[in-house]
């Protein structure tokens, strides 16, 4: 008996080991934890062009993250990108003319949205629209602009 | 060369019975684990020797390759500067593929090919046929408590080994080389995500321990009943479970990450 006893008390080992283990993955290597879906709002901003920006991608305010991009699609009828945002419902008095930029973090070119808030009283509510957007800068057109630029100085 | 032709044809032949004759036997084990779930004790005692003797290499092995990982990724990475972003690299290879993976060749090797020889054994000596004769089916009593035992520990020894090496490799990335510690873990976090990453490791480690103890226990059981037809039927379950790990994992990876 005592052998079946001690045996019963390995297999609870294991098993509790491999449930820790996966426990310790979902919560301290995955994105579970930083879930914000329920207590979020959605805005939308349309941009001419939003770049290498990606479903997920980190919306911040000020360097610090609020929210994430949760879709985007193109819009067919006035051929602007439409990116809708989840921000934090704790983060619920951004004024309404806030400008929406899409940036470049880091080296590895990941972009993201940055809101700079403006001086409006009103806040922005649930499904609102920013109006004033700053498009990603496009490296290819920026350098493409500069060579015109400058072979047109010299004539 | 009509001798050729004739083998050809009698090995292929030979080769699908014999799946038809698995496939048979996996439909059997499967409805055999319905009568192990009233009697916990046979799956706890398959449990112990599937699971917990397994434990001790999975997690050596888990630290070890985790360790590796997190000493190459920072040679690699900081060519370019980009030494922060080893916690992203060590945990995607290890959630995404080296976990299940190398955790299903180890449990192969560990836990397939000592089934293979128990049941292998138990047919030479004429165990299985003695059971027939006392009516207990072997396939439910021996068999079913073995494959589940097999199905139920494979995720769970995949995620320790992904989880371990995880550590082994902050041991390394920030304990030796210098990577903050802070850094390994969030962007860590802000790139696994847990439905693209960690579910879907955790199906493969399910797959994986179906088809491993489904190979360790149908050889077994269709081993030749000689001491030499047993040491075959152990070579094969380890070189046929290598070969299906791997190529699952391809058709697996393909099917789960392809739209990335």
């Amino acid at each position: 008996m005592q052998h079946t006893n001690n045996q019963d008390t390995l297999v609870g080992l294991f098993v509790a080991a491999g449930i820790v283990g996966l426990f310790f993955l979902a919560m301290h290597v995955s994105n579970l934890s930083s879930f914000v879906e329920e207590d979020s709002y959605t805005i939308t901003a349309r941009f001419e062009n939003s770049g290498g920006l990606k479903v997920k991608s980190p919306v911040s305010a000020a360097g610090v993250k609020i929210g994430k991009v949760s879709s985007i699609s193109f819009d067919p009828k006035t051929y602007e990108s439409v990116v809708q945002m989840s921000i934090d419902s704790k983060y619920n008095t951004m004024p309404d003319d806030t400008t929406a930029s899409i940036f470049t973090a880091g080296l590895l070119g990941e972009q993201y949205v940055n809101l700079e808030p403006g001086g409006s009283e009103t806040y922005l509510k649930a499904d609102g629209k920013i109006e004033i957007t700053q498009s990603a800068i496009i490296l290819e057109k920026a350098i493409g602009q500069f060579l015109f630029k400058s072979a047109e100085e010299k004539k | 060369m009509s001798q050729f032709i004739q083998d050809l044809g009698k090995s292929t032949r030979t080769s699908f019975t014999k799946l038809g004759r698995s496939t048979y036997f996996l439909l059997q084990t499967i409805s055999g684990i319905f009568s192990v779930l009233p009697r916990p004790r046979l799956l706890l005692n398959q449990m112990y020797s599937v699971g917990v003797l397994s434990f001790l290499i999975i997690t050596i092995s888990g630290l070890f390759v985790g360790m590796v990982l997190g000493l190459q990724g920072y040679y690699t990475l900081s060519d370019f500067g980009a030494e922060e972003t080893l916690g992203v690299m060590v945990a995607a290879s290890l959630v995404r593929e080296l976990g299940p993976v190398v955790s299903a060749l180890l449990f192969a090797g560990r836990a397939g090919s000592a089934l293979t020889a128990e049941i292998g054994l138990m047919k030479a000596t004429e165990q299985l046929s003695g059971m027939e004769m006392m009516a207990v089916d072997p396939v439910k009593r021996i068999i079913s408590p073995r494959f589940l035992a097999g199905l139920i520990s494979m995720p769970l020894l995949a995620g320790l080994f992904s989880a371990v090496g995880i550590i082994g490799g902050q041991i390394i990335g920030s304990g030796l080389l210098g990577v903050d510690e802070g850094a390994y873990w969030s962007q860590m976090q802000a790139s696994i995500d847990f439905h693209d990453d960690i579910i879907n490791g955790f199906i493969k480690s399910i797959v994986f321990g179906f088809v491993t103890s489904w190979i360790a226990l149908f050889e077994g059981y269709d081993a030749i009943p000689t001491s030499e037809g047993v040491s075959r039927a152990t070579t094969r379950t380890v070189v046929n479970s290598a070969f299906s790990i791997l190529g699952l994992d391809f058709i697996l990876t393909a099917l789960m990450f392809g739209d990335h």
